[in-house]
């Protein structure tokens, strides 16, 4: 039970046991799909042909390597560009947000963070599709008022973008919002009483403050972004981030190229946290 | 002058909440709702009615999609909360200092890595030329390729694996948080290690449990990724068949109909969550 | 073993030889004692001493590295704590927070399978014991520390364990009730007949309720015995130190010869003690040793009183006067310099002396003890 009870011996293994197959099991798939990237077959799957870097390197066919797909190559920089986008405006909205749920008192204040987290339980699939048919219908409603086009509100990366953004602001603003909680006011109100100005102290001394949990929340923010994949289901147009065009591959049949741009992801992921986490603890 | 540029401020910091909350979430769900009950008398000719609702109760393989899907969910997260909790009381209670956190962070890493590629992991390990069903030849147990995916068991081993880390993590923080004296305690006063479980740690971690199976319900019920990959075509999963109604058939009306009821599911077991628990949405919410 | 004291029961607790070691120093290191039926014991010693993990061992939570424990001539070792007939108050009581007061007490008797209508009734007989009649279906943080005391000594006695074990459950109370609780853990003692066996590093608490105290130091015990020995005959300097107050004087030895002990001070002042009075007779002209002295002990004569010529007499001024009513106590600076702390009893003439005042000391040499000091 716990460390000071006695246990069997026997109990004691088998709960052991019982831990290491499920870490076994959390791991086994991300191991599978880093292994056979480096398969020397068409194939990721057994048996093992040999080592090879072809399916990063390679440009011939049919061993065409991540780095020579096109249509790969293309959907990262879009991935990329959706990420920026969403975690910049997310970031801004959730530091707003945050500054609003803590430093104000206003009537409707509680009702107004229900709805705030509210993003957190609507199925990712139904923000789109809810999305979609807004904007579609204002879409609609504009041209047959103005006869001209609006683009950006049918399926492309705009939506992509909005649809995103819808949800991850919650995040960013939970996250920006527990850092300022901890935040203690009299810093500020020290700042003006040696002749700061408000803006000016909010500025030197609670944006740094603040600053590791904005960017743990960028950083969250952009994976989150890189990996959804319900939302952008719906919103998607022709420009297909990294995941609708993945997923689109994988219906086709799968090819070790897949499994290289899976574990150049995880690389990044795992870049990308321990940044994040080195940042925290120098500012910690 | 000072209060109304506090004033000023004030509303500063209220329009980007307000834009998001109506333009992103509000308006929509309200548009949603609209186009859910209009039903098409013509080319681009509507007319209101619960025509689409109907059509879903009627429609024996469209509320037993809806049924199965549900029903799944909750085996899903029956399952999660039954392997999950034992994993979490081990790092929150067996477990000290480095490897405390060194297991928490293990159990974070699907979080890391895309639901695709997790998926995609799955499907080189299941499939009729994968990894288990080559080693299980290789072993001698079996005499020709095992197809393991496209069944339900490999939906569910999906599921389970996407969500577990939203089980694991809200429980450790509350199984953290009981202290250690209660247990001995327990012990104690003569409780065996079931009495123990079932009248101190269980009652105690309640508010774990109770968010952890509400988020990996609705995960499980909004997932589309894991059955349809995992489950194959005929995975009958009731988001595939919002995402065949909107993007195949075209027929938004009866996606915005399903979207409402799936959407109404997942609202209800929120609902019955917190009322079980006693607690508000902030609460259990506001802390993940 | 029991066949040498026929004529007794076993006592209620006895270790023998108790060690516990882990992996960088040993906790509790040759601890052996027994607890009689029915008495108040007291485990004292400041933290780290080791007295936690002797109660720990004794509740079963952890188990000794060698020797025996026994509760009712009945070893103990090997025994989980859920079948030990001991029952534990823990330091911050532990009271199930998920669980009404009634649920709280009866939970070891759901354990046991006793009947619903059975335990209710006990759960409230135990509750009208501890003065808390009616309290059942209150949640626990409804209760104030000191009710919240007495549940969490009724849950255990509900139980009617051999031995109770009390881990400083006064440690998180305010000062006042501190007071009041010890009166009334005595109280319970007496009234429930129950061996206490109670750890502590306040030598008040310890000193009120015991009627044996033992008390620890670095893991072993450096006395037992009652109250008034180990505050009147500590036998080793740490006791004298750590119960209650002392002046400590450290001196040389320059007689110990027809039944008195020659002492001096640093300063060179002669100091006499009964030789009869101190544990150890083994002295040597020139060792270094400490005198312990307690304030009450020291006589206090002012200027112009009759002054009949005795040992330990040094004159000198009031050097500070810190009033706390009946526990006042006066500094006196001799003329050497060196400073001695007395008693001031808030009677007579002395409740006027005011720093600057002369005033000689004088104490009696059965009065003090004097303990070798480790050379090196």
């Amino acid at each position: 039970m716990i460390p000071s009870l006695p246990q069997s011996p026997f109990a004691k293994w088998a709960y052991r046991a019982y831990v290491t197959l499920f870490f076994i099991y959390l791991g086994l798939p991300l191991a599978v799909v880093s292994v056979f990237a480096f398969n020397d077959s068409l194939f990721p799957s057994l048996p093992w042909e040999g080592f090879t870097l072809a399916w990063f390197f390679g440009n011939e066919s049919p061993f065409i390597g991540v780095f020579h797909e096109r249509a790969i190559l293309r959907s990262i920089g879009t991935s990329a560009f959706v990420a920026a986008w969403v975690s910049v405006l997310s970031v801004f909205v959730g530091t707003c947000n945050a500054f609003l749920f803590v430093r104000h008192d206003f009537r409707g204040k509680a009702l107004l963070y229900m709805l705030m987290l509210l993003p957190l339980i609507i199925p990712g699939v139904i923000l789109g599709i809810s999305i979609l048919v807004f904007t579609s219908s204002v879409a609609n409603t504009l041209e047959d008022a103005t006869g001209l086009w609006f683009d950006g509100l049918r399926p492309g990366l705009i939506l992509v973008i909005l649809g995103q953004f819808s949800f991850i602001t919650t995040f960013a603003t939970l996250v920006i919002s527990a850092r300022l909680q901890k935040f203690d006011p009299s810093l500020e109100e020290a700042a003006l009483n040696l002749g700061a100005t408000k803006a000016g102290a909010i500025r030197q001394i609670t944006v740094p403050f603040l600053l590791p949990a904005i960017v743990a929340s960028a950083v969250v923010a952009m994976l989150m972004s890189f990996e959804n994949f319900n939302t952008t289901l719906m919103l998607v147009g022709s420009d297909s981030p990294l995941t609708i065009t993945m997923f689109d591959k994988l219906k086709q049949g799968s090819t070790p190229v897949l499994n290289a741009v899976s574990l150049l992801l995880m690389l990044a992921s795992a870049a990308l946290g321990l940044m994040s986490l080195l940042f925290q603890r120098k500012k910690a | 002058m000072a209060s109304d540029t506090s004033k000023l401020g004030f509303y500063l910091l209220l329009a980007p909440i307000l834009l998001w909350l109506a333009l992103l979430i509000l308006l929509p769900h309200v548009g949603l709702f609209l186009v859910s009950i209009s039903e098409k008398i013509g080319p681009r000719e509507y007319e209101t009615g619960f025509g689409n609702y109907s059509a879903f109760f009627t429609e024996p393989l469209y509320w037993r999609t809806f049924a199965r899907t549900a029903i799944m969910s909750i085996l899903a997260t029956a399952l999660t909360l039954l392997l999950g909790f034992p994993i979490a009381y081990y790092i929150a209670k067996i477990t000290r200092g480095r490897t405390k956190t060194t297991l928490f962070l293990m159990c974070m890493i699907p979080f890391w890595v895309s639901e695709l590629v997790r998926t995609f992991g799955w499907m080189i390990l299941l499939r009729e030329t994968g990894v288990f069903s080559q080693f299980l030849q290789w072993a001698g147990l079996v005499s020709g390729p095992v197809e393991m995916l496209y069944n339900d068991a490999a939906i569910m081993v999906g599921l389970v694996y996407t969500s577990i880390l939203f089980m694991v993590v809200p429980l450790v923080t509350t199984l953290d948080s009981l202290d250690d004296s209660l247990i001995e305690a327990g012990y104690d006063l003569g409780g065996t290690t079931t009495a123990v479980m079932r009248e101190i740690v269980i009652p105690h971690a309640m508010p774990g449990i109770v968010s952890g199976c509400i988020v990996v319900f609705m995960l499980s019920l909004g997932n589309y990724l894991t059955p349809i990959l995992l489950g194959g075509k005929d995975s009958l999963w009731f988001t595939g068949m919002i995402y065949t109604q909107f993007i195949t058939r075209f027929n938004w009306e009866l996606g915005s109909a399903f979207g409402f009821l799936l959407l109404a599911l997942s609202s209800l077991v929120v609902f019955l969550g917190l009322k079980l628990s006693g607690r508000s949405l902030s609460e259990t919410m506001g802390r993940s | 073993m029991t066949e040498t004291t026929p004529d007794l029961a076993p006592s209620d607790l006895e270790c023998r030889d108790l060690v516990k070691e882990f992996s960088e120093f040993r906790a509790v290191d040759g601890v052996s004692f027994d607890v009689p039926q029915g008495s108040f014991f007291s485990i004292l010693g400041p933290s780290g001493c080791g007295k936690t993990t002797l109660l720990r061992m004794i509740a079963g939570f952890q188990s000794p590295t060698s020797g025996d424990l026994l509760i009712k001539g009945r070893s103990m070792i090997g025994v989980p704590p859920n079948k030990r007939p001991v029952s534990m108050v823990f330091q911050h009581l532990a009271l199930f927070p998920t669980m009404n007061i009634g649920e709280n007490v009866g939970f070891g008797l759901r354990q046991r399978g006793v009947a619903r209508a059975e335990i209710k009734r006990r759960v409230g007989e135990v509750l009208e014991r501890v003065g808390l009649p009616g309290v059942s279906e209150r949640r626990v943080d409804q209760l104030s520390g000191g009710q919240k005391q007495r549940v969490a000594i009724a849950r255990c006695m509900v139980l009617e364990p051999d031995v109770l074990l009390l881990d400083e459950p006064l440690g998180a109370l305010d000062l006042k009730l501190r007071e009041h609780m010890k009166v009334e853990l005595k109280a319970l003692q007496a009234a429930f007949n129950t061996t206490f066996v109670y750890i502590t590093h306040d030598q008040s608490e310890a000193l009120v309720m015991s009627d044996n105290i033992a008390v620890m130091n670095k893991g072993r015990f450096e006395q037992i015995g009652t109250p008034q020995e180990v505050y009147h005959a500590p036998r080793t300097a740490f006791v004298a130190g750590f119960v209650g107050d002392a002046n400590r004087i450290p001196v040389q030895v320059v007689d110990a010869t027809g039944g008195t002990l020659t002492l001096k001070t640093g300063g060179g002042a002669p100091l006499k003690l009964d030789a009869a009075a101190q544990g150890s007779a083994d002295w040597r002209p020139g060792q270094r040793a400490e005198v312990f002295l307690r304030p009450e002990a020291v006589d206090l004569l002012p200027a112009g009183s009759e002054q009949a010529e005795a040992a330990n007499m040094v004159p000198g001024v009031v050097d500070a006067v810190l009033f706390n009513g009946a526990n006042s106590t006066v500094t006196v600076r001799a003329s050497d310099g060196s400073l001695m702390t007395a008693a001031l009893p808030q009677t007579g003439v002395l409740a006027a002396l005011r720093k600057g005042d002369a005033v000689t000391t004088r104490w009696h040499p059965s009065q003090a003890r004097c303990y070798p000091v480790a050379e090196g």
